[in-house]
């Protein structure tokens, strides 16, 4: 199809796409009238229920725990896969960073960019973790916690040191991180069927006070395991595509 | 505001498809599959408001405090993660495309056969 007829496929098939949604709008409820008796009826018990004061934290570690168990796998599969379709083709060898270029000089990273993602590498990591382990009680939680935690070895990438960043995270290490994150996850869920509970019962003591960090049972700690799982998981993703770079054609 | 955040919902996605039928480069491509995936945060977070409601964690507002919801907040929070896993997935295929056939233009791959 050339480009033009695509696009006067693509400009009936869209207006009929923006008619049936502007339709389909007209029986909704607007903007800020929430019709729903889910999201009310939740916010009144989950306090009481779990001692997590966040909510959304409780929903994903608890009321849905069984979805990101699934979530968390998806994670998992996909740095797998990715792994599986990156891998070394036959007529590709690995070569040593920076061998080729002998004639050209790389300018390096400037000292104003090297220190300053240097002295952020520290925080970002506490940050990470400090996200990654107060999921009951604030915006937080293991999702967005592993992220930064990965973000905080990309930052030894973006300070010019590729092979500190490698040295750091090899990937034997990251591969049994990311099985301790995602298994640790699945075990929780499975102890409890060993104790004769439903999978995924929240059996730990809840704590008292909602929203401390010994509060919510299984969901502070899952949400831990999540954590480690998606700081490991993310960290695997960027490697493997940095080591495209280093991928040449025989 | 009545509708406003929904009507950003289909302009975002109508922008998003556009760019995936027209786009002559996988990596551009891709980036637009994010931007229809976009669509749906606003979408959920729309669907969940409550006039007035405050954010639905209970650590420094009394408990029964109007909230807004926050079921469709773990969902939003379900398609971010999933998301990430599509993108990069689709990244090594788009890789692996021009390292076989040295292009990355979809009408072109398309007269490849794998």
């Amino acid at each position: 199809m050339s480009p033009a007829a695509r696009r006067w496929a693509f400009l009936i098939a869209g207006s009929g796409l923006v008619a049936f949604y502007l339709w389909g709008l007209t029986g909704l409820p607007g903007f800020g009238d929430y019709p729903g008796p889910y999201g009310t009826i939740i916010n009144q018990v989950a306090v009481t229920q779990t001692k997590a004061t966040a909510v959304v934290s409780a929903i994903n570690f608890e009321y849905r725990g069984i979805d990101t168990v699934g979530e968390e796998f998806i994670l998992f599969a996909a740095a797998a896969g990715m792994s599986v379709v990156l891998r070394k083709l036959r007529e590709e060898r690995e070569t040593e960073p920076a061998d080729e270029a002998d004639s050209r000089t790389v300018p390096p990273s400037s000292s104003a960019v090297r220190v300053a993602a240097l002295l952020m590498v520290g925080p970002t990591a506490v940050l990470g973790w400090w996200l990654a382990s107060h999921a009951q009680a604030s915006p937080s939680g293991g999702f967005q916690g592993g992220v930064i935690l990965a973000s905080a070895l990309l930052l030894i990438y973006l300070a010019g040191e590729f092979l500190s960043f490698r040295r750091l995270s090899p990937d034997a290490l990251l591969d049994a991180v990311e099985a301790v994150g995602a298994g640790g996850f699945a075990a929780i869920g499975l102890a409890a069927i060993v104790m004769n509970l439903p999978y995924l019962y929240n059996y730990l003591p809840l704590g008292t006070i909602p929203g401390a960090v010994s509060s919510s049972g299984t969901i502070a700690l899952i949400s831990f395991f999540v954590g480690i799982e998606v700081a490991a998981a993310f960290t695997a993703i960027v490697g493997e595509l940095l080591d495209q770079t280093l991928l040449r054609s025989a | 505001m009545g509708i406003f955040p929904f009507l950003v919902v289909a302009w975002v996605v109508v922008a998003g498809l556009y760019g995936i039928v027209t786009s002559r480069d996988l990596i551009h491509q891709i980036v637009c599959l994010i931007v229809v995936q976009s669509s749906t945060y606003v979408l959920l977070l729309g669907v969940g408001y409550v006039t007035g409601g405050a954010a639905p964690y209970f650590f420094d507002i009394p408990l029964h405090t109007k909230a807004v919801d926050p079921v469709v907040q773990a969902l939003a929070l379900t398609d971010v993660v999933v998301e990430a896993a599509v993108t990069a997935l689709l990244l090594s295929f788009a890789i692996q495309a021009q390292k076989r056939f040295g292009t990355l233009d979809p009408t072109e791959l398309a007269e490849f056969k794998g």
